[in-house]
């Protein structure tokens, strides 16, 4: 018995989200009285000392997959075929693109139904049952799954990092490559260097309309900086192309949780909530007293932009050099 | 295609939690979908071909069957079942596609209800095709196909050949609106019925919840709106 955790890696290293369906899984298994196996396939693998840290997070052992292509269609088939190997009960990934087009894929080879989106650890205590987000986050849905093997594509920023155990063992898989499924070729990357991407973001700070133009976007720039934040937009900003689209919150556009979400000029419509609305804390900063983004913020600035931020930034200089 | 609750709609749930409120709901074509028959239809018109609209649902979705007529689709197949999990849905449009050929199978990057984006990636898989998940562009030229997609953190530039799937991220175009001649010969246009093929969903909605209302914003006085990194620091701790 076990369960599978994919350890996305990017250039040779993890990402946050790694951390935190490692120690999922490791949750999971424990109930279970399972072995957690986290599996990395990637062309770029990690070297040993970076693979065997997953056991700091709570993988009891590590496998690595070495791929000749960074292709989401060949991780989920080896991921699937490792699954098979350790007799899995349960395959874990992160819910981000990558992750997205990784789990259909194991969902097949193993006839594993899929629940993404999930929020909770799985309730194993009578059937097998998890939270997920629906309704672009207008509202949660408890999902009884039933199939012998489950794959969970769990939501970013919804579970905690355990670091404290110690490295652990890694092995290589043998894949052996799949068919004309994976013939998907990498003709360019594009990949903004030196940003924090939005969905991995425990800070954010989003700018609308109120902002005026794509000029202005400064200052959003600069106090998301100064708090090692990331920037989003409404999506009228990103329609007029003041902001790049993958910028745009929303019910049509990224649904995320971070830790902090500052909306600048941003009137709250249901639309937008719905993409933002379960944020740990909410800061609304609009000139309107009777914006709806009010009524579902935790602290609000009824003011304007343009004078408010100025203090902010300030104020996030002073906080840092007292840190 | 999936149907949904119109975006401004007011999620609420009955029967003690386990079902979602439909009354009074408004529903449209999920709007990824709007915009990949859109590009379908562009692909075709510049490439030849015609374009099936195809849905897994009961006789209630036919409304926006018909938009999709209206919008341009040539023809729709309903499959009349009701779409139990994103397993289910794709098995069921996988049986129909191989039975009926294809080159290229566009969905949407996900359904705005119930958030799954699974549904195009399982149906690729299920027919043994190359899948291009959340496309911002896509091009067919001489049986191959180009898109730029989604990434973590940027964007990526793929090729694929026919037979293919893909899936639409918002700006893959500007979506269509019906006229009256698409509405008029909408009328006329095939939808076909049929009927699903036998098998089981792995997982099922037991009940749903709201998510706990929040307390009353806590204000700020503008003048001295610095004063907000300090409770962000020391009141809710999360910078
Ligand atoms: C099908 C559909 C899907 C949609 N999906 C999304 C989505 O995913 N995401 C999304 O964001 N929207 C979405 N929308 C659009 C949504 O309904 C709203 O139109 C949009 O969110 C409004 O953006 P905004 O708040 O930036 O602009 P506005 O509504 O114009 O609000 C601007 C706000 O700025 C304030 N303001 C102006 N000047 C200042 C100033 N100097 N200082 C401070 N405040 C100021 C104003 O008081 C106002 O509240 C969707 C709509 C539809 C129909
Ligand atoms: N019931 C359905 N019938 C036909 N297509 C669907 C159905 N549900 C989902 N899809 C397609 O699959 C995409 C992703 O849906 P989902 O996996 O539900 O988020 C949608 O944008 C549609 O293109």
């Amino acid at each position: 018995m076990s369960v599978i955790i994919f350890a996305e890696s990017s250039e040779g290293k993890f990402k946050k989200a790694v951390y935190e369906a490692v120690g999922y899984g490791k949750k999971l298994a424990s109930q279970m009285g399972a072995q957690a196996i986290a599996v990395c396939a990637s062309d770029v693998l990690p070297d040993e000392a970076e693979l065997a840290s997953l056991g700091q997070y709570g993988a009891d052992k590590v496998v690595s997959v070495k791929l000749d292509a960074p292709r989401p269609a060949a991780m989920g088939d080896a991921l699937a075929q490792v699954a098979t190997a350790e007799n899995a009960q349960v395959v874990i990934i992160s819910n981000n693109y990558t992750g997205k087009s990784v789990s259909p894929v194991v969902a097949v080879k193993l006839k594993a139904s899929v629940a993404s989106g999930v929020v909770s650890m799985a309730d194993t205590s009578n059937g097998f049952r998890v939270r997920k987000s629906v309704f672009s986050g207008k509202a949660f849905a408890d999902v009884d799954m039933t199939s012998a093997v489950k794959v969970l594509a769990i939501t970013p920023n919804s579970f905690s990092i355990e670091a404290g155990g110690s490295a652990a063992a890694v092995s290589s898989f043998a894949y052996a490559a799949g068919g004309n499924a994976y013939k998907v070729e990498r003709v360019a990357i594009d990949q903004v260097k030196g940003k924090i991407p939005l969905t991995e973001a425990e800070l954010v700070v989003s700018g609308g309309r109120g902002m005026k133009g794509p000029e202005n976007w400064g200052m959003i720039e600069e106090l998301a900086g100064l708090l090692g934040a990331a920037t989003a937009c409404s999506k009228p900003v990103s329609d007029m192309d003041w902001r790049p689209h993958e910028e745009h919150v929303g019910q049509t556009g990224i649904t995320i949780k971070p830790n902090l979400y500052i909306a600048v000029g941003i009137s709250g419509a249901i639309q937008h909530l719905a993409g933002v609305s379960s944020s740990k804390v909410i800061v609304a900063i609009n000139k309107d007293p009777e914006a709806p983004f009010f009524k579902v913020a935790d602290y609000g600035i009824v003011g304007d932009a343009f004078e408010v931020l100025p203090k902010l930034i300030e104020a996030a200089k002073s906080l840092k050099a007292a840190q | 295609m999936s149907v949904v609750p119109d975006t401004t709609t007011k999620v609420t749930f009955t029967d003690n939690n386990t079902k979602f409120n439909q009354s009074g709901v408004q529903y449209i074509i999920n709007p990824y979908d709007e915009l990949s028959l859109t590009r379908a239809l562009e692909i075709t018109e510049a490439q030849g071909g015609s374009v099936t609209a195809i849905h897994v649902g009961l006789a209630d979705s036919e409304a926006s069957i018909r938009k999709a007529l209206a919008i341009g689709a040539q023809e729709a197949v309903r499959i009349n079942a009701e779409p139990k999990d994103a397993y289910f849905v794709a098995e069921q449009i996988a049986a129909y596609a191989q039975g009926q050929g294809f080159d290229l199978i566009l969905t949407g990057r996900e359904s705005i209800d119930y958030n799954g984006g699974l549904v195009g990636g399982i149906l690729a898989e299920m027919l043994g095709i190359p899948y291009i998940n959340v496309v911002t562009k896509i091009d067919v030229n001489n049986g191959v196909v180009e898109a730029i997609r989604d990434i973590d953190g940027g964007r990526e530039t793929v090729k694929a050949a026919l037979p293919c799937a893909a899936s639409a991220q918002k700006d893959l175009t500007e979506p269509r609106i019906p006229n009256m001649r698409g509405i008029m010969a909408a009328r006329t246009k095939p939808l076909q019925v049929v009927e699903p093929s036998a098998n089981n969903a792995g997982s099922t909605y037991a009940q749903y919840e709201l998510p706990p209302a929040k307390g009353a914003v806590k204000l700020i006085d503008p003048n001295n709106a610095g004063e907000l990194m300090s409770i962000l620091h020391n009141e809710a701790k999360v910078i």
